[in-house]
């Protein structure tokens, strides 16, 4: 088996549990943190790919890798500054509580 | 000079939405209107040279794909630009009046307003796939941002799991990126589409891709979203929530099929996708039946008109991506007429329950007959946009023998007149002498303000658009998938 195929099959192992943990879990900070090793399992196959070129590392997927890695920082912050202010407002760290009016 | 105009359309909002943070209050309004006005002239100088027979495309700092990025505009593009011209332009009139530029509330709209218009524009333009990406989560995050931007805890939850759910969206795309570029060496839409084979990882790549776009527009049975974060969402920001912001993933979505698609010629994959839509326009128009609150009415109707787009699919002719970019026009200017004519009714009333709404029409003439207006194109009766719209798609299924598709789209127009009909006669009904004594809060103010007409004049326009269709259609006809003629 190539170094490749184990960091592809690495990486969907990453992004399943990410998923399974983003849908599962039922704390929002918990939800985040699945978001995180969802994102994490992208940027390993950005490498994966940029690393099996056969001309040496292709310049352009590790730019992605580091632009993807810019907005992910960007929206975890967003995300928990929203969630502070949930918390503030509401008292609550979950979306399962009851249904909002009509929604 | 048509390159530049480019650069005009993303970078006036843009620094306008800079300037704006920077600036004292009071230079908000002349700010964010510059930003938003500049556009204007812009997109008619790309439209006049693509009427010219030219497709406008600018590579990003003179590096050509499939190392830099690529901007282009086409006849389809261009469509879906106007549209965000025009919504913009008229639900700006009602944010003005709505998040006035000295309130705290509007200090952090206009901002993240005229971002998401950048952003927009950009997304319109892109060639790039990882370009997209990074639209895509700008327009994401404005968006929920503006929902939440009232802080009632309804809004700010609504808000959280959109933001969860495009945030996984996003991944979904992003992670198709990497495979898509990983098997093809190039981001650009274009060269994708050329240099795919076949095989199991292009399928997975555009499996994944497909859905995280489908989450994104809220397609039945990924549409849980949606009418909490439309319905709660400050007027003006629902407006362009329906109307732009759920269309630039299918806009994504049907450039990746048609232009990019060889791979994706799939008649199996097509036809489910035409499913998802026939099930969300029977869903969405049946949900939005039997909601008992205006708003939230609104919203489910928004899931089912969604539906629409998803029998092009299946459909695949140029009748159908005529009708269908035209469908999108017509409900983006509807759909924000109707939301904000129901946000003003709600601001009036004090609440949007179905009940308070009898006797509006006396009260509040002007915002009842902009949501009748906008619900006559809804429902697509002549000589509406929607009428128009869904003529065409009804011939569109016809041609190719769809039945179980034309049954849809008639089914689809039949609920639609349920739910807005339900709304309007109650609006027009007679109230009993006991409700006409004027409850606390239920003063008629803004009757005839800037916030009703700007939901009046964009439901005026959903109707023009029907009996003015034939330079629009010229101008979607530029920028047909590639293999349909006109």
């Amino acid at each position: 088996m190539s170094t490749e195929v184990v960091y592809v099959l690495a990486a969907s192992a990453v992004f399943g549990a990410g998923v399974y943990g983003l849908i599962v879990a039922n704390h929002l900070m918990r939800k985040l943190l699945a978001l995180n090793v969802m994102s994490s399992a992208v940027f390993v196959t950005m490498l994966t790919v940029a690393g099996t070129t056969p001309e040496g590392p292709d310049p352009v997927a590790q730019a992605l890798v580091l632009t993807g890695i810019v907005i992910a920082v960007a929206a975890t912050a967003f995300a928990l500054a929203l969630l502070v202010r949930l918390v503030q407002e509401t008292g609550l760290v979950s979306l399962r509580a009851k249904d909002d009016d009509g929604a | 000079m048509a390159p530049d105009a480019l650069a005009v359309l993303v970078f006036a909002p843009l620094v306008a939405a800079l300037a704006v943070i920077v600036a004292p209050p009071r230079a908000t309004t002349a700010l964010a209107l510059a930003g938003i006005a500049l556009t204007a002239p812009a997109l008619w100088v790309v439209t006049a040279a693509v009427l010219g027979g030219e497709v406008v495309e600018v590579a990003l700092a003179g590096a050509a794909p499939p190392l830099g990025i690529a901007w282009r505009a086409d006849g389809f593009s261009l469509t879906m630009a106007w549209l965000t011209f025009v919504v913009v332009a008229f639900v700006s009139l009602h944010a003005l009046a709505s998040f006035p530029s000295t309130s705290d509330a509007g200090r952090r709209f206009w901002p993240m307003w005229l971002i998401l218009v950048a952003s927009v524009y950009a997304l319109f333009l892109s060639a790039d796939l990882f370009n997209l990406y990074v639209t895509l989560e700008l327009v994401t995050l404005t968006a929920v941002a503006m929902i939440a931007i009232g802080g009632a805890p309804a809004a700010m939850r609504a808000a959280m799991r959109y933001l969860l759910l495009g945030l996984m969206a996003s991944l979904f795309y992003l992670l198709a990126t990497a495979l898509l570029y990983g098997q093809t060496g190039t981001l650009d839409l274009y060269q994708v589409g050329e240099r795919l084979g076949e095989g199991a990882l292009a399928t997975t790549a555009l499996a994944l891709m497909i859905t995280g776009l489908l989450v994104k527009s809220a397609i039945v049975p990924l549409h849980v979203w949606l009418p909490a974060a439309h319905g709660k969402a400050p007027g003006p920001v629902s407006a362009v929530l329906s109307a732009l912001v759920v269309k630039v993933t299918l806009y994504i979505l049907i450039r990746l099929w048609f232009w990019a698609g060889g791979a994706l010629d799939d008649g199996l994959a097509a036809f489910v996708l035409g499913l998802l839509g026939a099930v969300a326009i029977v869903y969405g128009s049946i949900a939005a039946i039997v909601q008992t609150r205006l708003k939230m009415l609104v919203a489910y109707s928004t899931v089912a008109q969604l539906g629409y787009v998803m029998l092009l699919f299946p459909l695949a002719s140029t009748a159908a991506f005529r009708a269908v970019t035209f469908h999108v026009l017509a409900h983006g200017v509807a759909k924000a007429a109707m939301f904000l004519a129901a946000a003003n009714l709600l601001a009036a009333l004090g609440s949007d329950r179905l009940q308070r709404l009898v006797g509006a029409d006396q009260r509040y003439p002007v915002n009842v007959l902009a949501f009748a207006l906008a619900g006559v194109s809804i429902m697509g009766l002549p000589p509406s946009g929607g009428f128009v719209a869904k003529w065409m798609l009804l011939e569109a299924a016809w041609q190719s023998q769809g039945w179980g598709w034309v049954a849809v789209i008639s089914a689809g127009s039949l609920l639609a007149a349920v739910y807005v009909f339900r709304v309007v006669a109650l609006a027009y009904a007679q109230p009993r002498p006991a409700s006409s004594v004027r409850r606390p809060g239920t003063t008629p103010r803004g009757r005839f303000g800037a916030t009703s007409v700007a939901a009046l004049a964009l439901a005026v326009l959903a109707i023009v658009l029907g009996i003015a269709s034939a330079p629009v259609l010229s101008l979607i006809d530029l920028g047909l998938p590639p293999g349909m003629a006109p």
